[in-house]
């Protein structure tokens, strides 16, 4: 990727007729069959003794920080509902932004096609766990309270908060990107390294970010029984930050 | 000057304000959050999992606000749609 390219989908690797395999597509399936091969090399002799194998080890603890985390946002909540999903997408995220270290590899997640496809899978997500765990109903009335006034303004907000976590995750890792092929042009010394190294700790908070907002959305779709239950486990992220803010300017 | 040095002047200008304007204005929301944040953590570090995990996510919906400027001025100076009118 030069100056000039916004994105790895300008990157064409391979074209005939309309049939054109740009950089995003390829590295989404070099991603996959990686992703998909350790899966397989580490679960193909799985062991529960004491003297488990290094590959195991490590995924065991990927899985128990996700099952964590889950459980933690949706207050101890059977996070083994949710993982499959959101355990893909941070690890889809996080391995796609690591892999940069590798020289010639650009990260399908500064494709806005890529990150927009990850979000629109969060926001089918959102209805399709509500639906399977409280029934048409009960989702279909969140829109509707605390009154039927509220409804175009709690749909927008749903395609919003969409819109948003494609384009917070495209921006921060074409940024990334970007940056260090700009300063290869300027200053193509030492440089370049220290800004790709920060850009792999960005990497990896995007990752967490996106699983953690994936998860606050889908137990926000779920808040309106949960409510004296759960307590301020449904509050939304939004409403987090309002208080915070507030707190701020009563002193 | 021909109206392609126009457009591209203003571009430039404008890409470099957004990301100043936006940029500064983001770091101040972040950093207020953050102070707050750190402050929290020093009263109860019993509860910083909790604390960070809010924090993290609510500097991520700050942070858009700077991402959007800088996805924009991105466009206006490397995906400008204007400047083809003009070519």
């Amino acid at each position: 990727m030069d100056m000039t390219q916004l994105s790895p989908d300008e990157v064409i690797l391979w074209q005939r007729g309309f049939v054109t395999i740009n950089a995003t597509i390829a590295f989404t399936w070099v991603l996959m069959a990686v992703l998909i091969v350790a899966s397989w090399l580490v679960t193909r002799r799985l062991t529960s003794s004491t003297d488990i194998p290094k590959g195991q080890n490590a995924l065991e603890a990927v899985v128990e920080f996700l099952r964590d985390e889950i459980s933690e946002v949706t207050g101890g909540d059977r996070p083994t509902a949710y993982l499959p999903f959101v355990g893909t997408l941070f690890l889809f995220i996080a391995v796609a932004n690591l892999l940069a270290i590798i020289p010639g590899y650009l990260p399908p997640t500064a494709s806005l096609s890529t990150t927009a496809a990850l979000a629109l899978a969060v926001f089918l997500a959102v209805p399709g766990y509500a639906v399977a765990r409280q029934g048409p109903r009960a989702f279909l009335r969140r829109y509707v309270e605390p009154s039927p006034i509220m409804l175009p303004f709690t749909v927008l907000g749903d395609i919003t908060r969409s819109l948003a976590l494609a384009v917070r995750l495209f921006g921060n890792m074409m940024s990334s990107a970007k940056i260090v092929a700009i300063l290869l042009v300027v200053v193509p010394f030492i440089f370049p390294v220290l800004f790709q190294a920060l850009g792999l700790v960005f990497g990896m908070i995007q990752a967490y970010i996106f699983a953690v907002l994936a998860i606050v959305y889908i137990a926000s779709g779920m808040t309106v029984t949960q409510k004296s239950a759960s307590g301020a486990e449904g509050r939304t992220p939004e409403a987090a930050t309002d208080t915070t803010e507030s707190s701020g300017k009563e002193q | 000057m021909d109206p392609l040095a126009i457009v591209a002047l203003g571009s430039v200008i404008t890409a470099g304000l957004t990301v100043a304007i936006g940029a500064s204005a983001a770091a101040i929301g972040e950093a207020r959050a953050l102070d707050r944040g750190l402050a929290s953590l020093a009263q109860q570090p019993d509860e910083s999992a909790g604390i960070t995990r809010t924090l993290f996510v609510g500097l991520a919906f700050i942070e858009s606000s700077g991402i959007y400027c800088f996805v924009v001025s991105l466009i206006l100076i490397f995906a400008n749609p204007f400047l083809d009118l003009f070519r």
